[in-house]
């Protein structure tokens, strides 16, 4: 039974022997059933979205909730034919993403490399910069990045977010790729030199390896963050280059509320992040912890 | 970018030089990679805030235009007065421990749970990440008007369908968000947030040395023993991380606030606020005095928690 705790029960533990374990046993069936029933709570306000969005609009805003009501995509179908379309929204999200986080990947490996590989002097002040400027409040940037590309004409353009989530993005991948660069062993690295390996042949035979499965977790978390970001967005864009979170606030307000709609909505707008979350789930914390967490 | 590194990089191969220039070559060397980063944060995070604190001392307000000019430190007298601002510097703090505290606390009960080994521990694994996946503004909707409505919300739903269980129909409806603004916002976000704490602390119970925690229980201590002195410090700096973590991100949150309260009721906390003077408002000068307000405030709790993360990167930081 794999209920049991697998922890070996040493059997000189306790002269007692059976009833000990059998006791063991029930307490283990129990602790599975809250570990299952603390699940469920946990995923069950997604659950309901997702059910809600598949219920028409009556039976969706009901009490009692209407469970077991027929199932249609109706919530979709208005979502996206009626009234204003998601789709510029969800491709500006995705623009900016995509193309932020490719911007992070090439600044941040050279400065990674710089802060571990062959360190600068003083490289703990500089990792402790960059971890810093995300302690920085951003509301104390939005004010003179709003009135610069108010006077520059970058209101409401997509290049101003992607340099901005770049920005914000810039710090955590440093801190991550850093931890994950220092897990190449330096043998390796010395050997390679010995062997008359330039630069980026050892980059590219030595380094790679090791670290590929940790640029994919650090542009998992920089898409992620920038696919979900709003203050910014909602200030500095309209409609032009309006991201998916800003749509996804403004459709509330337009719209009266249309419970599910609403949930057909917020899920298409997860469904990237979450798709990329599930299939990635240990690099994302490992990641999100600044790769401090192995 | 790796253009410039290999540019500047010394090859092993390339013939001597005499020593100074070499090593100042060298240092080049290693700084070229990192300069580009460099340079690129302190142009988009650091001149905004220097701007932020030039405007700060300015009287500006979009409405009148023609009224610009130096304030003094009027906007920091008028921010430190406002009794907006002191209210939303309290939720502030009120928010961020709660939601720090109550998920750090529930993700270590889980956590513990889910160490054991048992049928569908996968399964639960995977339930439990699902909030911290739905997009955060997503989310914040999601509980303003499926969970927490009092006409058809879950919440309720689920009430009404208990005491119909029990042959009443007469179920109490509170209205969540109306009753406990603050306490709504923090109980969305404690759901957010538990996930990413659990894993956390999952990860660190994973890394715990099995074969001294099986001797300690040979020797006859106790599970509550061995948790107290054995599993607890050994959880002690996964603790702080989630804690240090939780709090950068929670502190300037914006989204549940903007849309479960719109920061009515008590929940407008520091983000917000600021938003709502600039961008409401369009009290520049006021609005960048309370950001430098918040800037030093974060500043002098960053060094404290700094001082915590270095003792936690201590350890790995020999090379």
């Amino acid at each position: 039974m794999s209920i049991t705790d697998t922890a070996p029960v040493p059997a000189t533990r306790d002269e007692r022997g059976a009833p000990v374990v059998k006791r063991k046993e029930r307490a283990g069936v129990w602790l599975t059933l809250l570990a299952w029933a603390v699940g469920i709570l946990f995923v069950l306000p997604v659950v309901w979205m997702v059910l809600t969005s598949f219920h028409s609009e009556a039976d969706a805003a009901t009490n009692p909730p209407s469970v077991l009501a027929p199932l249609t995509l109706e919530g979709y179908r208005e979502f996206f034919s009626g009234g204003a379309s998601p789709w510029p929204p969800l491709l500006n999200s995705l623009t900016a993403s995509i193309v932020s986080t490719a911007l992070v990947l090439l600044l941040s490996f050279p400065a990674a490399y710089a802060l571990s590989i062959k360190p600068v002097k003083k490289w703990t002040d500089v990792l402790f910069f960059f971890l810093s400027t995300k302690m920085l409040p951003v509301v104390a940037g939005l004010l003179p990045l709003y009135l610069f590309a108010q006077s520059t004409g970058l209101l409401d353009n997509i290049w101003l977010l992607i340099v901005f989530y770049t920005s914000m993005n810039l710090p955590i991948a440093v801190w991550m790729m850093r931890s994950f660069l220092s897990e190449v062993p330096v043998e390796m690295l010395e050997a390679a030199a010995m062997d008359g390996a330039g630069l980026t042949r050892t980059l590219r035979s030595v380094v790679a390896p090791v670290v590929m499965p940790g640029i994919a977790a650090t542009a998992l978390i920089c898409f992620i963050f920038s696919w979900n970001e709003l203050l910014f967005a909602r200030v500095l864009t309209a409609t032009v280059a309006e991201t998916a979170p800003v749509f996804l606030t403004s459709f509330v307000t337009s719209q009266g509320l249309f419970l599910a709609q609403l949930c057909a909505a917020a899920f298409v707008v997860s469904l990237p992040v979450l798709i990329a979350g599930f299939t990635a789930q240990d690099k994302l914390v490992q990641g999100l912890s600044l790769g401090s967490v192995k | 970018m790796t253009s410039v590194a290999e540019q500047t990089a010394a090859r092993p191969g390339t013939p001597p030089r005499p020593p100074g220039v070499a090593r100042r070559a060298a240092g080049w060397a290693r700084r070229a990679p990192l300069l580009p980063a460099l340079v690129f944060m302190i142009v988009v995070t650091q001149l905004p805030f220097v701007a932020t604190l030039v405007i700060s001392f300015m009287d500006w307000n979009a409405y009148y235009p023609d009224e610009v000019g130096f304030a003094g430190f009027d906007n920091f007298k008028r921010v430190f007065t406002d009794v907006n601002m002191r209210d939303a510097v309290w939720t502030t703090i009120l928010l961020t421990a709660g939601v720090v505290l109550i998920s750090l606390l529930l993700g270590l009960g889980i956590a513990l749970l889910l160490d054991r080994r048992f049928r569908g521990r996968g399964a639960v694994r995977t339930m439990m990440i699902a909030p911290f996946l739905v997009v955060p503004v997503a989310a914040a909707l999601l509980w303003k008007h499926a969970l927490y409505n009092p006409e058809y919300g879950l919440l309720n739903g689920a009430l009404t369908r208990i005491w119909g269980l029990f042959g009443s129909d007469n179920p109490p409806q509170p209205d969540w968000i109306t009753n406990g603004p603050l306490w709504s916002v923090i109980f969305a976000l404690v759901w957010q947030w538990t996930p990413f704490m659990m894993l956390i602390l999952l990860a660190g119970l994973q890394g715990r040395p099995l074969d001294v925690i099986e001797a300690a229980r040979i020797d006859g201590a106790s599970n509550w023993q061995i948790f107290r002195s054995m599993t607890l410090p050994h959880l002690r700096q996964y603790l702080e991380l989630g804690a240090l973590l939780g709090s950068i991100y929670i502190v300037q949150n914006f989204d549940a606030v903007f849309t479960i309260t719109s920061g009515g009721l008590g929940t407008a906390n520091l983000p917000y606020t600021i938003y709502q003077i600039f961008y409401q408002a369009h009290d520049y000068g006021r609005a960048s005095a309370a950001a430098v307000v918040v800037v030093l405030g974060t500043i002098l709790i960053a060094t404290f928690a700094l001082r915590t993360v270095s003792s936690l990167f201590r350890e790995e930081s020999g090379r």
